[in-house]
């Protein structure tokens, strides 16, 4: 028995019995897909929101901390009276 | 933009409903090969079979002209793999030897003897989709084939029984 002969042997065993589809599978299957969709919209508009929020809170941030100012020096006393 | 999508989404499940009434039938007989149950008693591989169809579903605007069934397949072989691995050595070790012409076989066996043979991906496809070396799935598929066909003395009865028809065939 050669390998071709064993291959469709296996493939004949494999053919015999074929299951009955189930009436509500594409129902269940549809029901399923478009609440994954759903939820995926759902994920992809909060890291939108997320995202926006975070620019808001640094810009805010930024513009009452003013990082970029140089800060004023502790250490020389300042220079009055001369 | 509502419009459009309302649009989208009757093409999609017309598209959907066709692709399942032409496909479903060999998805369930690959998904109850895979998982040796009964052909008239297979709720494990209803499940999977529903969770990859539903996966395609969601996925189904982005497919971009890539075959549906085949998606569908390896969406369906994956979740089995990773289904057993999480199940592995559990109780319900004892189920698998229910029924089913595979029924003798382990696992990754029966996955690429499915593979291979009933659903005829290339040797390489199931390598790379399995993350297997090439070699490594031609071995398992010629051995799963001779236990197939010479089951051990302790096999089950369906299994010896499968083999005299063969042979008498």
């Amino acid at each position: 028995m050669n390998r071709n002969q064993r291959e469709a042997a296996v493939r004949q065993l494999m053919e015999r019995a074929t299951p009955q589809v189930p009436a509500d599978l594409y129902g269940d299957a549809v029901r399923r897909g478009t609440r994954m969709l759903r939820r995926r919209v759902v994920a992809r508009r909060l890291m939108w929101l997320a995202l926006f929020a975070a620019g808001v809170a640094f810009t805010v941030w930024a513009l009452t901390a003013r990082p970029w100012v140089e800060p004023p020096s502790t250490t020389t006393p300042p220079m009055t009276g001369w | 933009m509502r419009q459009r999508q309302v649009v989208q989404g009757t093409r999609r499940t017309r598209e959907f409903e066709a692709f399942v009434a032409g496909a479903s039938g060999r998805l369930l007989h690959t998904a109850t090969l895979l998982t040796a149950e009964a052909p008239d008693d297979n709720p494990r591989a209803r499940r999977l079979l529903t969770l990859a169809l539903a996966h395609t579903y969601a996925c189904w605007d982005r497919l971009r002209g890539e075959d549906p069934y085949d998606r569908t397949r390896q969406d369906l072989a994956l979740r089995y793999a990773h289904g057993t691995w999480r199940r592995h050595g559990l109780l319900l070790r004892g189920r698998t030897h229910s029924a089913g012409p595979l029924a003798g076989l382990a696992p990754q066996e029966r996955l690429i003897v499915v593979l291979r043979l009933y659903e005829g991906v290339a040797e390489e496809q199931a390598a790379a989709l399995l993350g297997l070396p090439t070699e490594r799935v031609g071995t398992i598929c010629d051995r799963a084939t001779a236990t197939l066909l010479h089951p051990p003395r302790e096999a089950a009865p369906t299994v010896v029984g499968a083999k005299a028809k063969v042979a008498a065939s």
